[in-house]
């Protein structure tokens, strides 16, 4: 399975990264010698083998349903890249 | 102040808790020596000024009964320090100020240690050899232009530098013991659960486990000791009866049955390594321990398999990064046009490309034929470690199928530099604890280390295995400054 320029640029757009066509030419080689690599994997026959979702074979703990941080508005606001003391700002998202 | 200097972690805490050492005396001379190895680039994020008064705090009113009294520490710039700058090395991150400090992180504090400043690493951890990072190249102190390894490269060269009397990493497919076997200093990943990931920036988090860089096997056992604990905060930390695993110490390895994976004697590997590793058998017979040959048949998918989990794990966990609610934005003419512009500019090359990878095996359509596929190999990679596990105690292999290269000899070839891994990445693939220790020496004098795996939670047995052969093996070497010249 081979990865085209159109592929490359549909993975950009869905990874949100925008590239330039010589960055896409690039990325095209990089991805089809990762993937050549990648696909030795389909030497191995898996029919039968259960996939590995994690590796700590616990259940999720049950928490008590209570606020633990109080009053962060200001530390969660505090690294936000446009200045405003109340809402992170974006750009015009309605018309 | 040599002297000073030459002292493990552990040595130090006796020597402040004897009175005979200051914690002044002993962040003053690692601030001075810091300060004057600028050209390694280790360090992101100094903190001299505040160490060196945290330490006059510490030692107007010392408590003794610290496990790390006023000892100073720098730290591997993927944990999240409250008021101090916690980059990944990466532009996207260049200027974000954490209002939390991570559980791995605050342990330390809680128990004496003081921050000394960041170290350099590869961008959020995505890398083998430090080249990787927003901030530039971090050199090995065994040679000028050589790499530290990665992606703990800068806590690596820091160590080795004695910048620092010992740090802490992170590693997710070989981060932290890659960096200690290319500089001569002893890595521990411990088992998966077992340090809490609650305020490290997360890369792949089925994989990511922090874990100790020290000096010495000894200094290893304590600052695990201090690192691991059961956190709430993390969904995945394991609560499970921690050994206290500095006093616990000890040679006695008699009767233990080591396994040697004959998969990991793989082609091109340098006759040095093979010896090494020869050595590494006679050392553990020496001491009681059984040989025992063992058989992991599919170690060769291992560095594949991760090569879809980690960028598909790294593509969701680094979707938070759009220029809203913190660090880097690039202006864009509309919302979606902001987020291709900032991830574009605030990501690095490396970085980008396992989200791009990430992305397409987690896509419509490639999903089961990429993503399935890696987690059933994963399954049976982990099945042959529980095999082994039936048979042995511990497993012995290679650090690294190579010693440490220059700078820009991989950094074209990603496949190549991937393979650099293909020891480390299964012991993450399974969750289990794995430890890195200097063994010699190649043709070059460049460090090569010996891995001792162990059984899920078994960390105080390859710390016992690592303490006798580290006895045994007697490593030196001798760094002789040249980048203060």
């Amino acid at each position: 399975m081979s990865i085209d320029l159109k592929t490359v640029k549909h993975i950009s757009k869905l990874s949100r990264i925008s590239i330039d066509d010589q960055k896409a030419k690039k990325l095209e080689k990089d991805l089809n010698s990762i993937f050549k690599w990648i696909e030795q994997l389909n030497q191995l026959n898996t029919d039968k083998v259960e996939p590995l979702t994690s590796i700590a074979e616990t259940t999720l703990r049950f928490r008590k349903d209570q606020i633990e941080s109080k009053n962060i508005r200001e530390d969660i606001l505090k690294n936000s890249p446009k200045d405003n003391k109340d809402y992170f700002v974006v750009p015009k998202v309605v018309e | 102040m040599t002297k000073l200097l030459d002292l493990s972690l552990a040595q130090l805490v006796s020597k402040v808790k004897s009175k005979d050492i200051s914690s002044k005396e002993i962040t003053a001379t690692y601030v001075e020596r810091s300060k004057k190895s600028k050209k390694l680039n280790s360090y992101v994020e100094e903190t001299f000024e505040s160490a060196l008064n945290l330490s006059e705090k510490f030692d107007m009113k010392p408590d003794f009964n610290k496990k790390l009294p006023g000892i100073p520490f720098a730290i591997k710039d993927l944990f999240c320090t409250k008021n101090v700058k916690t980059t990944a090395s990466s532009k996207i991150l260049e200027n974000f100020i954490p209002t939390y400090e991570s559980s791995v992180t605050q342990n330390l504090w809680n128990e004496g240690a003081i921050l000394l400043g960041k170290l350099n690493c590869d961008e959020f951890a995505m890398g083998s050899s430090n080249e990787t990072s927003y901030f530039g190249n971090v050199i090995s102190p065994i040679d000028d232009n050589l790499v530290p390894g990665g992606s703990s490269g800068g806590s690596a060269s820091a160590l080795a530098a004695k910048l620092t009397p010992a740090t802490i990493g992170t590693d997710t497919g070989g981060s932290i013991r890659q960096p200690a076997s290319f500089t001569g200093t002893v890595g521990l990943k411990p088992t998966y659960g077992s340090c809490s990931r609650y305020g490290i920036v997360a890369f792949a988090s089925s994989l990511d486990q922090a874990g100790p860089m020290t000096r010495d096997v000894k200094d290893c056992a304590l600052l695990l000791e201090v690192m691991s604990s059961f956190d709430p905060k993390d969904s995945t930390s394991i609560n499970f009866k921690r050994p206290n695993y500095f006093s616990d110490l000890n040679k006695n390895i008699k009767g233990k049955k080591i396994g040697i994976p004959k998969e990991y004697r793989v082609d091109g590997m340098p006759s040095e390594i093979e010896k090494l590793w020869e050595n590494g058998k006679e050392y553990l017979k020496d001491c009681g321990a059984e040989i025992i040959d063992i058989s992991l048949p599919h170690t060769n998918y291992a560095l594949p398999t991760y090569y879809i989990v980690a960028p598909a794990e790294a593509s969701s966990n680094l979707a938070r990064y759009d220029g809203v609610k913190y660090g880097f934005r690039a202006d864009g003419e509309n919302l979606i046009d902001m987020y291709e512009k900032t991830r574009s500019q605030g990501f690095g090359d490396e970085v980008k490309r396992r989200i791009m990878i990430g992305t397409y095996v987690l896509s419509s359509g490639y999903y089961d034929a990429y993503y399935l596929k890696a987690q059933k190999v994963r399954k049976l990679i982990k099945n042959d470690f529980d095999d082994a596990f039936n048979k042995v105690d511990a497993i012995l292999t290679p650090s690294t199928p190579s010693s440490a290269f220059k700078i820009g000899d991989k950094s074209n070839d990603p496949v190549s530099m991937y393979l650099n891994d293909i020891f480390t990445v299964p012991v993450n693939l399974a969750g289990l604890p794995g430890i890195s220790i200097p063994a010699g020496l190649d043709k070059n004098s460049y460090p090569l280390g010996l891995q001792i795996i162990g059984k899920p939670f078994d960390e105080q047995g390859i710390l016992d295995i690592a303490y006798s052969m580290e006895e045994k093996i007697n490593f030196k070497l001798d760094i002789n400054d040249w980048w203060m010249k």
